[in-house]
């Protein structure tokens, strides 16, 4: 499991035990990965997060037309692994979570702790520090240094 | 078929000491239906004993046995009982200590027939 804030790795570990996920990924409703577990290859991660965060913004679009401001998840039940996609607040904005789970647990068990993680996240988010603008020079280390606390590379 | 399942509920959650009773997709472990007093958490309920139930089926099933009709956890402040039922779905009563586990035993054999 890696993450870029380092208050989002206790939950996470919390949710990948109690859950049985095979896959994880946290991201911003923009797109951009906090944390994930289960990707090897960077181009996986990114192309999840950018599909992911599609998804929701189509269904939070549907939402709207039918009166309500979001859905609660979304889940895709294959034969052999399911995903479950769902977006919660915290005090950095709105966040998604994107679950890949297996037979060996269950949606609901997925969505349970899933709600627990949300909550922790909520609850453990620390107020934003002001950031300056994204200046050429720093954004090359910037996107290194994600990249290695993401991957390790 | 709601209301078959709405009453076949209430006949289990109106037992002296009975918290609420649901219907839960073993599969899943999402609520079908219930029938739950406040403060109960259905949805928690349902995920963990669906997750159970199948875990202990796939215990007996390693053990050679048939599959159980009836799984009873007993804790110190209440109990969970299970019975399952057809199209996959299982019939869950959240008791209290000094409830009558065996009226609520057979009215949940009595649901799950009534369901299937």
């Amino acid at each position: 499991m890696r993450a870029l804030e380092p208050w989002v790795a206790g939950p996470l570990e919390t949710f990948l035990a109690e859950s049985a996920a095979r896959v994880v990924l946290v991201m911003t409703s923009a797109g951009q990965v906090v944390a994930q577990h289960g990707f090897t290859r960077s181009l996986d991660v990114m192309s999840a997060a950018a599909l992911g965060a599609g998804i929701m913004a189509s269904t939070t679009e549907v939402a709207k037309i039918m009166g309500t401001p979001h859905f609660g998840a979304l889940v895709h039940q294959g034969s052999k692994q399911g995903v479950f996609l769902a977006g919660f607040d915290t005090p950095r904005g709105r966040w998604i979570g994107l679950v890949v789970f297996g037979p060996e647990t269950s949606v609901g068990l997925v969505q349970l702790f899933f709600d627990r993680l949300a909550r922790e996240l909520a609850a453990a988010a620390p107020p934003e520090s002001e950031r300056g603008p994204v200046l050429a020079e720093n954004f090359e280390r910037e996107l290194n240094a994600s990249l290695h606390a993401l991957f390790g590379r | 078929m709601t209301a078959v399942y709405r009453d076949a509920l209430e006949r289990v959650s109106a037992i002296r000491g009975v918290h609420g009773a649901m219907l839960v997709s073993t599969e899943d472990g999402l609520v079908v239906a219930d029938s739950l007093m406040e403060g109960v958490d259905g949805r928690a309920v349902a995920a963990l004993a669906a997750s159970l139930v199948g875990r202990l089926r796939r215990t007996t099933e390693s053990a050679g046995l048939r599959p159980p009709r009836l799984f009873h956890l007993r804790a110190e402040k209440g109990s969970i009982l299970a019975v399952p039922a057809a199209n996959d779905l299982l019939v869950v009563a959240v008791a209290q200590p000094d409830a009558n586990l065996g009226l609520a035993r057979l009215e949940m054999f009595a649901a799950a027939e009534r369901i299937g």
